[in-house]
This record gives structure tokens, C-alpha cells and sequence, in this order.
């Protein structure tokens, strides 16, 4: 096995070090298109490349919340900037990246030209879909549409073909009715309807969007009211693959051919479902934090098989 | 302290509203008071934003009370009503948002990033 390790630089942390540290809030998500399960490996061991190349990968990342800077991660462009060079690490080098929301903390144009010159240095095609925290400019929304928005409809949905692969970016954090959750509404859900109307059962389809699809926590508003519709939309697709970000947790499950993941944050993490008082930056003793922050690879596969998704976190 | 923001969206409605709220205001004035006294109290009150949470969930005030919600969490929420009648902008860490209720009524608002979180300021009427 090739060790792609890079020698240690004086006087600066291993990359395998403190890749080894960023598990929990990890924002990148490694995807290979195989022939079977898809698995999720850590990216300690996708730069490891212990096993032959998928014939295509495409990462996921997520909530690098540029701008943050509170207790919980004073430096969260800092961040950002080390889950990019774990990125540009990769032996095999993804497609491209799928960005699931909260580019930015407060939407300010300074925090996306951050965010903007951070990503491009991957010299990967880049997708996003907004979260809330993308959508806080005054005309709610312009500023984002504006940058990532090209060839999308309606608040940035939008969808696209590579490998024989579906993608649909949603967007689900606009117009939340008080008390609710997650949003989709009647326009973007009808268009989902006339855009995979065309579709053969037998297409592999990846959904994406912020906020959770399916519920993770009502309580903390960790849903979408109306996800329902989408799952029962692409129920005859026999491999549906569902991304989404906003939690800053790896927690996935399958139910049938859908298989649920949410990712990590590349800013910070946020306690698990009910075991806090509330959702919001989880702050972590002095010197863990990036064994709180880190990127996971996950390869999906095509078959006949239902999907399944197993995460390896990097320590594991 | 930061200047109160102003307050409802549209700005014919605000004026329409403010001159609504001058007349019932007046109209209040000229009343012999019958109210006890908390609800006559108008001193300034706060509803502290905290672990995404309102505090006081349910707020009731006289007429004419200001009301300034703080946001004291490391996430920025907002104050919108949901009829629309005052809408913040985004409150980052600290950042405060003030209403001056005239008009008797119920008020429920949300926060519009994080719906799930939801409150209501009660305006006692004269003769409540």
C-alpha cells in the first residue's frame, strides 16, 4: 500500500494528526460510485487509498458558517481552510463538491468572498443549496442567489446528471411557518414532480439540501414539514440517497431504497439530540476542538441492493 | 445602548399604524384609569433570548410598554410576528430589538430561522 502521508513540516501539526482529530464536526463527505454498498471511510483512510480507486467520487461539505467566531470556534475560516487542504489531499480526486448550506454565518459579503476563495482553492466544480444562515442579507436571499443561484429556480433549486447519477438540490429554509420546521413548499415540490417525472426507475438519485428531509428532532425544529412529499416522489427509484447539513452531526439511517446522512460542520459541533437544553455551538474543552471538527468519506455504490451507509469516523 | 429599531415592515402600514396607535394612545389618555397596577405600569420590559428560547414565553404589558427582546445566544434568531406587524433583522449575540405596544391584542411572533421557537406579547385592553 503507497503511504500518501506527507512528511511532517517543522514545527507545524502532522496533517495525519489533526486529521485523526477532526472527527465529529467534519465537513467533508467522499462519495464513489462502485457497484454494491455504499460505504462512508473516514478520510484518514481515503488518503490512505488502501483500496483501488472508486470510478467516481464527489465530496459533500458543509455548514462552514465563515464568519462565526464565538467561543465554541474563534476561527471558523480557519477551519474551513483545513478541511480544503484535506481535500486537495486526496489521492483520488473527486468530481466535484456539493456545498449543503450555511456558507456563511450572517450572509455578509465579506464572509461569502471568504468562503468563495477558500472553496475555489480546491479546484473542484462546486453545487451549494443555502442554509438559513445564507439567507440574511436584507432582501432575504438576493445576495446568495446572486452568487450561487445561476441556472437555478425559484429560492435555488435546481438539479442535475453526471455518471448516470440524478442530483436535485433543494432548498428548505425559506418561508418557515412559526412552530414549524424545514420548508419546502407546493412550487419546488411540484417542480420536483415534472423533473424526475422522466426519469427510469433503475436512476440512482441523490437529494441534497440544509436542513434534514426526514425528522431527526422536531423539538429542535430538525425536520422538514413537507419532506414527506419528496421521499413519496422518488419512492420508485430504487437507490434514492438523501445529504443534508444543519445538524453538525454525522446520524443516518435507511428506510427502503433511501438512505439518510446528515454531515459535519467544518466550524463546530452541536450537541446531540436532547442532551441539551437547546441546539446551537457546542463549545469543547480548550485543545479538542478539532477532535470535534473533521471529514468523513462516504462511497456510494450502485446495485440492486438496497443503499446503505456506513460511516467510519478517521480515529476509528 | 443601541438605537431601537423601527418597527413594522411596510411603511404605509407603519404610518397608518403609528397614527392608529396616536388615536387609541389618546383616546387611552382621556380614560379614567381602572387598571390595576401592573398591567398601568408601562416600564420598559425585556424578553431575553436564550438556548433558543423566548423568557418569558408569554409576555403580558399595558398598553404603551416598550419591549426589547436581547439575543443572548452565540446563533443569530430573529423577533417576527406573525401577523406581520414587526419583523427584526437578524440579531447576532447581543443584539437587541424593540417594540413599543399600543394597540390591545395578542402578538405572536416566531423566530424566522429557527420556527420552533415562538412567543406572544399581550396587550391588556382598558378593560381587561
Amino acid at each position: 500500500m503507497p503511504d500518501h502521508e506527507s512528511p511532517d513540516e517543522p514545527g507545524r501539526t502532522s496533517r495525519r494528526g489533526a486529521l485523526e482529530c477532526m472527527i465529529w464536526a467534519g465537513t467533508g463527505l467522499l462519495w464513489s460510485l462502485e457497484g454494491g454498498l455504499p460505504s462512508a471511510v473516514g478520510l484518514t483512510r481515503a488518503l490512505a487509498a488502501d483500496k483501488p480507486a472508486a470510478p467516481f467520487t464527489f465530496l459533500q461539505i458543509s455548514d462552514s458558517h465563515v464568519g462565526f467566531n464565538k467561543p465554541a470556534n474563534p476561527d471558523a475560516l480557519g477551519t474551513l481552510r483545513e478541511a480544503v487542504a484535506r481535500i486537495r489531499q486526496l489521492p483520488e480526486k473527486p468530481a466535484f463538491i456539493i456545498h449543503t448550506g450555511d456558507i456563511s454565518h450572517l450572509s455578509k459579503d465579506r464572509e461569502f468572498d471568504d468562503a468563495d476563495q477558500i472553496l475555489r482553492e480546491t479546484g473542484l466544480p462546486l453545487f451549494f443549496v443555502p442554509g438559513e444562515h445564507d439567507l440574511l442579507d436584507d432582501e432575504r436571499g438576493r445576495s446568495y442567489l446572486d452568487r450561487y443561484g445561476k441556472g437555478s429556480r425559484g429560492a435555488g433549486w435546481y438539479s442535475f446528471d453526471r455518471q448516470g447519477v440524478h442530483f436535485i438540490g433543494l432548498v428548505n429554509v425559506v418561508d418557515l411557518k412559526a412552530g414549524g420546521l424545514g420548508n419546502l413548499g407546493a412550487d419546488q415540490l411540484d417542480w420536483l414532480e415534472r423533473d424526475v417525472a422522466g426519469l427510469a426507475s433503475s436512476t440512482p438519485v441523490v437529494v441534497f439540501a440544509h436542513i434534514p428531509l426526514w425528522t431527526v428532532y422536531p423539538e429542535w425544529g430538525w425536520g422538514t414539514q413537507d419532506g414527506a412529499r419528496v421521499l413519496a416522489t422518488l419512492k420508485r427509484f430504487g437507490s434514492v440517497t438523501v445529504l443534508n447539513g444543519h445538524i453538525h452531526q454525522i446520524i443516518q439511517k435507511v428506510e427502503g431504497n433511501v438512505a439518510f446522512h446528515t454531515a459535519r460542520s467544518t466550524a463546530f459541533p452541536q450537541p446531540a439530540p436532547g442532551t441539551a437544553p437547546s441546539p446551537g455551538p457546542m463549545k469543547v474543552p480548550a485543545g479538542e476542538l478539532r477532535g470535534v471538527l473533521g471529514i468523513t468519506s462516504v462511497s456510494l455504490v450502485r446495485g440492486s441492493e438496497p443503499l446503505a451507509i456506513i460511516d467510519t469516523p478517521l480515529a476509528g | 445602548m443601541p438605537t431601537p429599531r423601527a418597527l413594522p415592515c411596510h411603511p404605509a402600514g407603519r404610518i397608518i399604524a403609528a397614527i392608529a396607535l396616536q388615536i387609541l394612545a389618546l383616546t387611552l389618555a382621556a380614560q379614567p384609569s381602572t387598571a390595576a397596577a401592573d398591567r398601568a405600569s408601562t416600564d420598559p420590559v425585556v424578553i431575553r433570548i436564550d438556548n433558543f428560547t423566548f423568557g418569558p414565553q408569554t409576555l403580558t404589558v399595558a398598553p404603551g410598554t416598550r419591549v426589547t427582546w436581547i439575543n443572548g445566544d452565540d446563533i443569530p434568531h430573529t423577533v417576527v410576528a406573525q401577523n406581520k406587524f414587526f419583523r427584526s433583522k437578524t440579531l447576532d449575540t447581543d443584539d437587541r430589538f424593540t417594540v413599543t405596544f399600543q394597540v390591545p391584542g395578542k402578538y405572536a411572533y416566531f423566530c424566522s430561522l429557527h420556527p420552533h421557537m415562538t412567543g406572544t406579547v399581550v396587550v391588556k385592553g382598558p378593560t381587561d
